[in-house]
């Protein structure tokens, strides 16, 4: 018999506490992001797709097409190609081609990179019907950002 | 009384504007509370704060093919929904909004109200048995077993109230708590004795308990238990069909939301005595329904076995020693005081 209503009575109070919670959360301000009105900010290690890093002070790509990337992709989806302007001793980056249809964001390619040439970047807005829309062209990627 | 031609059609608008706004609007209240208590928004996007939702869902409900599978009970199938919200909007017509406002004022509305309330229940049964569907036929059981072991405890309440009121008309029930809340059922401080004042509060729990799990709902809603029964008796249920049990599900909700102030929270009465109207039963039924909605979204669904034992082990228990006490309180004169 006690059993009983120390039943019915833990089981009220329960009752209490769980509505009492539920109450609180309600007057809590809302914590889902309104994702297509708010775009969230990603992380700083967010990894999207990579992207070329301009030097600081003329804008120009700080890649020397060395071609590290290009051998340490895995699934070969980096195409970079350069030319050296005459009177000049470094080559001059002229195409870089990621074709993000076949990257797996390994980031074996911003690993390898020793001149702080590429970087991943931040979006994620990447939804498309087509699939040429994946074959970025990183060079005017970096021009329309300067 | 004004027997003008006018007086039913204002009242018959009246209720159905008041039904179908409360089934359009509770829907939306009850995705907004259960956002918010989720801590998410619930709908926004139709609308100034996702207000026109409802008539979206309407409009898209109607515009959907009121498909009827081969194999069901074609006339049960079909009067189903009709049942289901019926007898809501007709036991409306027995309820007094204010001492001004009630299309009928009916001597047993008490009992009229419980009738019509078993035929709801009617509807889940029919809709689940003409749906030939195994999922379905389990629903509408539960369902029945549910309804009968929460009605007992439902009525024995209501005795209660009608011994202390002595009468079975809701508006007298109502007159009778006339005053500040120390008159009402809920806590009648100022009636024969404190004992009742006591035990009344207990009453007040067991009746709601027993309203919710009159009305389906969570953590009651043993009939369209999802994660065993998809959707229960609704599962063969499309386009309007389906909206039509919405609907009467929320009409449930305002007549047991209606009943409660009615019979335990004073009616049209203000908590202050001064004044009277129909604001004040507006204000208490919104409280109550927003505390069904708050009561859903805090529980998880139980289990049949438990929900019996609740309303057999606990529930019927307490309404009989609630009502034996009241029986002694009232015959014997200043008991306790």
């Amino acid at each position: 018999m006690s059993d009983y209503w120390s039943d019915v009575i833990n089981g009220t109070r329960s009752l209490v506490i769980g509505m009492n919670i539920t109450v609180r959360e309600l007057f809590k301000p809302v914590i889902t992001e309104q994702y297509p009105h708010f775009v969230p900010v990603m992380t700083p290690r967010f990894r999207g797709h990579i992207e070329l890093i301009g030097n600081e002070e003329t804008g120009l790509p700080n890649c020397v097409v060395c071609g590290m990337c290009q051998r340490a992709c895995p699934s070969s989806c980096i195409t970079v190609a350069g030319e050296k302007p005459e009177g000049s001793k470094k080559k001059v980056l002229t195409k870089y081609i990621l074709d993000f249809t076949k990257c797996s964001l390994c980031g074996s390619c911003v690993e390898s990179c020793n001149f702080n040439a590429i970087k991943f970047s931040h979006d994620y807005n990447l939804a498309s019907t087509r699939k040429e829309d994946y074959i970025f062209d990183l060079v005017k990627r970096l021009e329309e950002q300067s | 009384m004004d027997t003008s031609i006018w007086e039913p059609i204002i009242y018959l608008v009246g209720i159905m504007a008041f039904a179908g706004l409360n089934a359009a609007y509770l829907g939306w209240c009850e995705r907004k509370g259960a956002g918010h208590i989720q801590r998410r928004i619930g709908p926004k996007e139709v609308g100034w704060f996702g207000l026109l939702q409802p008539l979206a869902d309407g409009i898209k409900l109607m515009s959907k093919q009121l498909l009827v599978p081969q194999g069901v009970d074609g006339i049960l199938f079909r009067a189903a929904p009709i049942l289901a919200m019926v007898p809501a909007i007709t036991s409306m017509v027995a309820i007094p909004f204010s001492e001004t406002i009630q299309a009928r004022s009916i001597d047993l509305s008490v009992l009229l109200i419980f009738a019509l309330a078993s035929i709801g229940m009617m509807a889940v049964l029919i809709g689940g048995w003409a749906s030939g569907n195994k999922y379905a036929i389990i629903s509408a059981t539960r369902s029945v077993s549910q309804n009968i072991a929460y009605e007992i405890p439902m009525l024995v309440t209501v005795i209660t109230i009608v011994m202390l009121s002595g009468s079975m008309n809701l508006e007298e029930i109502a007159m009778k708590q006339e005053g500040g809340f120390w008159n009402w059922n809920i806590f009648p401080v100022a009636g024969e004795s404190i004992a009742q004042a006591i035990i009344m509060p207990i009453s007040f729990i067991i009746f709601f308990i027993c309203s919710v799990a009159e009305t389906n709902r969570a953590p009651f809603d043993m009939a369209e238990a999802e994660s065993e029964l998809i959707a229960g008796f609704m599962t063969e249920y499309g386009s309007m069909g389906f909206g039509l049990f919405m609907m009467g599900e929320y009409l449930n909700i305002v007549v047991g939301a209606c009943l409660t102030t009615i019979l335990f929270l004073g009616g049209w009465y203000g908590p202050f005595g001064f004044t009277s109207s129909v604001f004040w039963f507006l204000l208490k039924i919104y409280i109550l329904i927003a505390t069904f909605i708050w009561i859903r979204w805090t529980f998880p669904r139980t289990q049949i076995y438990k929900l019996l034992n609740l309303s057999w082990k606990i529930l019927i228990p307490f309404s009989l020693a609630i009502l034996l006490l009241t029986a002694v309180f009232l015959k014997v004169e200043g008991f306790l005081i």
